[in-house]
């Protein structure tokens, strides 16, 4: 059964799509025709086994990879024909990102990682730094503030990582196993704030994982095999008893 | 051996193949799902009776000069219907469901129906209600966590357990066919 969430979800308007993408690696195939929609503030889980594709296929959706053939668009504009300093602009601006792994910059404090997107973006330093200290008690880093990110521990780093991937409020945030390095309810306190503050924001989520305990965050999942996703809200959910 | 109320279906699922008598149905049955178990002979016949009595199957005359065992059975179309059913429906997600998940996976690479496929929609059951698990822990006090992570964690074993069969189909699909 369909949750309300997920229905008004597709009622609103398109905000990425894939469209029969196709992308190899040398002569390594990682996507074959993967075609994928994701409604504005929907909150999307991409499942699939190792080497599946389903990272190439964020990859592709955030304009980090241009697929061999087929189409990418974000926000009615066609992304994989842009020239690079156009994507590059949406990757600052209307993109955020969380990996794996937080790729802080550890020599800096936990302000300047979080405040970096916003001085990117030619934000003046101190309204930078505001609205970066505004974001600490959000992820519950009260008092991290000056502290160098390499002296974290994981799942701070993963709430640093989150704040700056959500500090300059992009309309999409693309997150690769965000949890994947994480113990278990380190990992459930981040996708909690991941989830509430996404809502808060209304911010459309795009979560590539390999954990069903994660993907039962989102509103909807699909799944990639060998390249292409296999639409789930086709397949039959309801169950016998 | 499968849960009792597998049974029927399980025999209606091996009479889907082709028609076959009581005794052959019983080797095939323990060859595939009993595990050590073989089903009693009592059982097949009773199950049979039953699903004769109500229009699934329908016995023919027993074959002149063999015993009782010897009597033919062919599924109908009520029988193949219900088959159909249960094979394409996904069970209802809860813990310890794999013997009945890997009866359906069987009879439908025996069949030739789409065994991938079923896994998906179970898949997709189970992670529709690891979401409601979720809202729970996420809405709910810490009795309610400890609950609901007690029901997430096994239907992740199971989702483990289906994304482990989904990837050994093809293997598992040519043992079937030649066995």
């Amino acid at each position: 059964m369909n949750s309300p969430n997920l229905l008004s979800a597709r009622a609103s308007a398109l905000l990425v799509e894939a469209k029969d993408v196709w992308l190899s690696f040398g002569n390594t195939p990682a996507l074959a025709g993967a075609s994928l929609s994701v409604t504005s503030g929907e909150i999307l889980a991409v499942m699939g086994p190792s080497g599946s594709g389903k990272s190439t296929l964020l990859h592709c959706l955030a304009g980090i990879f241009t697929p061999h053939r087929g189409e990418v668009w974000f926000n009615g504009e066609r992304l994989d024909t842009l020239a690079d300093s156009r994507r590059t602009e949406l990757r600052r601006t209307a993109f955020g990102f969380v990996f794996q792994f937080g790729q802080l910059v550890p020599e800096l404090t936990v302000a300047d990682n979080i405040a970096l997107p916003l001085l990117l973006n030619r934000a003046r330093r101190k309204a930078a730094y505001a609205k970066a200290s505004a974001w600490l008690p959000r992820l519950e880093l009260d008092g991290l503030g000056g502290r160098r990110t390499g002296e974290l521990s994981g799942g701070q780093a993963q709430r640093v990582a989150l704040a700056r991937a959500l500090v300059a409020r992009p309309k999409v945030l693309f997150a690769d196993e965000p949890t994947g390095s994480l113990d278990t309810l380190t990992g459930e306190l981040v996708m909690n704030l991941l989830v509430g503050l996404a809502r808060e924001e209304g911010t459309t989520v795009v979560l590539v994982t390999h954990d069903a305990r994660v993907a039962a965050y989102a509103d909807r999942e699909v799944m990639v095999r060998d390249g292409q996703v296999v639409n789930r809200a086709e397949l039959q959910v309801e169950v016998t008893r | 051996m499968l849960a009792s109320v597998t049974v029927p279906l399980t025999l209606l699922g091996l009479l889907e193949r082709e028609p076959s008598h009581g005794y052959d149905l019983k080797r095939d049955y323990d060859a595939y799902f009993g595990r050590g178990k073989p089903l009693p002979f009592g059982q097949v016949y009773a199950t049979l009776s039953r699903l004769a009595r109500d229009g699934k199957v329908i016995g023919g005359e027993a074959e002149p000069g063999a015993g009782p065992d010897r009597k033919p059975y062919a599924i109908t179309e009520l029988g193949s219907k219900e088959f159909d059913s249960w094979l394409s429906l996904p069970i209802e997600p809860e813990p310890h469901l794999q013997t009945v998940l890997f009866s359906k996976v069987v009879l439908a690479l025996m069949l030739g129906r789409p065994a991938e496929t079923y896994l998906d929609a179970q898949r997709a059951a189970h992670v529709q209600r690891m979401r409601e698990l979720t809202e729970i822990k996420r809405t709910g006090g810490l009795m309610d966590t400890l609950l609901a992570d007690h029901g997430l964690f096994h239907l992740e074993a199971d989702l483990r357990w289906i994304d482990v069969t989904s990837a050994r189909l093809t293997a598992l699909a040519e043992m079937v066919r030649d066995s």
